[in-house]
């Protein structure tokens, strides 16, 4: 009966990997040349954040075209993007005075304007804090959304599922800024139900770690949740309404294999896709969350970068962001063919 | 309303004596809308016998599927109506709560479904949803010997290298084995009913004829009592010792398969009859589509459900067709032969005006042969 089944295509995997890691390097290369060119052509000088700040808003044109002259800016423009993508492979030592250097290592992604220290040092620092927000949000997104989610699947038209949606829709109806300023006074300033918000490193003082993340975790966590309990319920449904449920419920297994392990099974494919990019945007920068409980990690870090025209922090936020979604990208792509054995990466 | 107390219970050739395997009695399922109520199945019984094969035959909404289903009680009590009975070996199904009919469902009943490969789970290999079946109601069994009664039960239904393919996805496997390896599901716990909805339905003739051997000789060998459901005559002609013709969620024609494929009484059947194509016979013979389409169940129609698109209606009285459901009762061919009609000499008007048309060979020398329904072997 029937054809062999063809072989599997191990190779074709691996492959598919590269390519993607090609398409991802790419798009970086991309991103590293437009915002240098927008750095260099934009309307303004792109040391005048910089000389105001160093000024006290009384930059003058000279230190201005002083400063121009030390970042490099009256050199030749593809020298100095040469310059600095040779320095990301190999480091470089920067120029700041006539006699003053600093040494940035590779990966050099140029030197904060603002504090003269090695962007992507400053990156590692912020680093921490950033994904033990995302980290711990994304934990309760997923439990809170997922578990509501399938509840509501299966008390379908119920009073209970209709008061979880329209909850969950009135929720993402609030604007997060808003939601979460309202948490953060509401339950940190005026009421201190919770204790103070703010990040210390986890190999510091875990118990300070914890109970500083925790309200931010929760705000974050739960707003976000709310568009998984209706993803997730509209995903269990379309499981749930699949003829090899019925074929699960007529083999007399019990209501919660069937849930779980048939229905659940199936619908995670969809969470699953859609929760790789979230929390890619989640790691790249939570600027509301990082501003308002006062942590200092990488979203409040390439917000404050944009304000002072900071370009290296810029530049090297966005190549954050860029590279942890084209990870996700791929991570979400192979995942994929774990979870469901039809799809066959050629 | 239609009263067919009785007159069921006994009928259609089932002389043995005492209760059937499945006995179905009055069983009637509606299902609460927002448009309304749908009346899926309406009064119907029936009942098969250990060994036996009962075919049910109709249009898509007659309530087949539906019927069916409940026998293993897989509609959700919340959103489904059922009165009546049905008793697998004598334990009553309906009302029975959820722990007690997972103790019947794919043990003592099992169903196996059309479509196959929608009917087996895209992500678990085939070995482990057929052995998932196996534990569920062996509960001491390991997963080893789940594991060996689930190749074994694949090399029964006639998949090759099964301790191979046992860790094949579905659809790693092709159609006919994907049928096959949903049939092996469906026997895995020695079922002593098997109930097989549309089982051939997206298989070509030649599978199909492969599909339909096999649950005979697997009938032979575990006595097992066999529902087909089909909508092909084809199926019916060759596989049934009993027809039932649904429409419109109501029984409309009861019978042994050879009395009533070579005598139909109700012009329903009479219609489905008509709409075969006979391999075998003349070329010249009509295919004669029923005009109109099934009516809805949310409104069905007054009388006799079928009347909008009955072509004889004019041969009864009066408007008793439109007025009067007719009753399930023994036409003129005794009682093991029931429809649900108000023509009163319906084997005249088959014999003088359908015959004629869809078998013209027939009609003239051999009245009583067999009008329609090719056997899948001959195509």
């Amino acid at each position: 009966m029937g054809p062999p089944p063809p072989p599997r295509p191990t190779v074709g995997k691996f492959a598919f990997i590269v390519k993607r890691l090609l398409a991802g390097l790419l798009v970086l290369s991309t991103l590293v040349v437009s915002i240098f060119l927008l750095f260099w052509y934009g309307p303004r000088s792109p040391v005048q954040g910089l000389c105001e700040q160093r000024t006290n808003n009384r930059c003058t044109a000279d230190f201005r075209a002083q400063l121009e002259e030390n970042f490099g800016y009256n050199n030749p423009m593809l020298s100095e993007l040469g310059k600095y993508v040779a320095g990301i492979f190999t480091g470089r030592d920067i120029q700041l005075g006539a006699n003053t250097f600093v040494e940035c290592s590779a990966p050099c992604l140029g030197l904060s304007y603002r504090t003269f220290v090695p962007a992507f040092d400053e990156l590692v620092r912020r680093l921490p804090a950033t994904i033990s927000l995302a980290v711990g949000a994304a934990v309760i997104i997923l439990l809170v959304g997922v578990t509501s989610g399938v509840l509501a699947a299966r008390r379908r038209g119920t009073v209970a599922d209709k008061a979880l949606v329209s909850a969950t829709l009135l929720m993402s109806s609030i604007p997060y800024v808003l939601f979460a300023l309202l948490v953060y006074l509401y339950l940190n300033v005026i009421n201190e139900v919770f204790p103070e918000a703010g990040y210390t490193p986890l190999t510091e003082n875990p118990v300070a770690w914890l109970s500083g993340l925790l309200l931010p975790w929760l705000a974050l966590g739960f707003y976000n949740s709310t568009q998984y309990t209706r993803f997730s319920r509209g995903a269990m449904i379309d499981a749930l309404s699949e003829d090899y449920i019925r074929t699960a419920r007529a083999k007399g297994l019990s209501s919660r294999t069937v849930t779980f392990k048939h229905g659940l099974r199936s619908a995670l494919v969809p969470i699953v896709t859609i929760f790789g990019i979230d929390f890619a945007f989640l790691l790249a920068g939570t600027i509301f969350t990082e501003i308002i409980f006062g942590i200092n990690g990488i979203g409040r870090w390439g917000l404050e970068a944009i304000q002072i025209e900071d370009f290296p922090v810029v530049q090297t936020t966005v190549l954050f962001g860029a590279i942890v979604v084209i990870v996700a990208n791929i991570v979400v792509d192979i995942l994929y063919g774990v979870l469901d054995p039809r799809v066959r990466i050629s | 309303m239609s009263t067919d107390t009785g007159v069921t219970t006994g009928a259609a050739g089932a002389a043995a004596a005492g209760e059937r395997l499945l006995e179905v009695e009055h069983l009637t399922v509606k299902f609460p809308t927002a448009d309304g109520l749908v009346n899926a199945v309406t009064d119907l019984s029936y009942g098969v016998a250990r060994g036996k094969t009962l075919g049910i035959v109709g249009e898509s909404g007659s309530g087949k599927s539906v019927s069916s289903m409940a026998v293993l009680g897989l509609h959700d009590p919340r959103r489904t109506r059922i009165e009546g009975s049905i008793r697998v070996d004598g334990q009553e199904v309906i009302g029975l709560s959820e722990a007690k009919l997972r103790r019947i469902r794919g043990n003592s009943a099992a169903m196996i479904f059309q479509d196959a490969l929608a009917s087996l789970h895209p992500f678990y290999r085939v070995g482990k949803q057929l052995s998932e079946a196996y534990a569920a109601h062996h509960p001491k069994a390991s997963a080893r010997d789940a594991r060996r009664k689930a190749i074994e039960m694949l090399d029964l239904v006639g998949i090759p290298q099964p301790d191979r393919r046992v860790d094949d996805f579905p659809h790693q496997f092709s159609g006919g084995m994907r049928q096959r390896a949903m049939i092996a599901m469906g026997l895995i716990n020695d079922p002593s009913l098997l109930i097989a909805d549309e089982p051939t339905t997206a298989l070509d003739v030649t599978v199909q004829a492969q599909i339909l051997d096999l649950l005979g000789d697997l009938q032979r060998e575990f006595d097992s009592a066999i529902i087909i459901i089909t909508h092909d005559l084809g199926v019916i002609a060759e596989m049934a010792d009993e027809v039932l013709v649904m429409y419109a969620g109501r029984a409309v024609e009861y019978g042994a398969t050879r009395e009533l494929l070579t005598h139909p009484e109700m012009p329903y059947t009479w219609g489905l009859l008509s709409s075969v194509p006979d391999v075998s016979g003349d070329v010249d013979a009509r295919l004669l589509p029923i005009p109109g389409n099934p009516p809805s169940l949310l409104d069905p129609p007054s009388g006799c459900s079928f009347h909008p698109r009955c072509v004889h209606r004019d041969k009864v009285p009066g408007d008793l067709c439109t007025t009067t459901i007719p009753d399930l009762s023994p036409g003129g061919r005794g009682p093991g032969h029931l429809k649900r009609c108000h023509l009163a000499d319906p084997e005249r008007i088959y014999a003088t005006e359908i015959l004629p048309e869809i078998a013209p060979d027939l009609a003239d020398g051999a009245p009583a042969a067999p009008a329609a329904a090719p056997t899948n072997k001959e195509a």
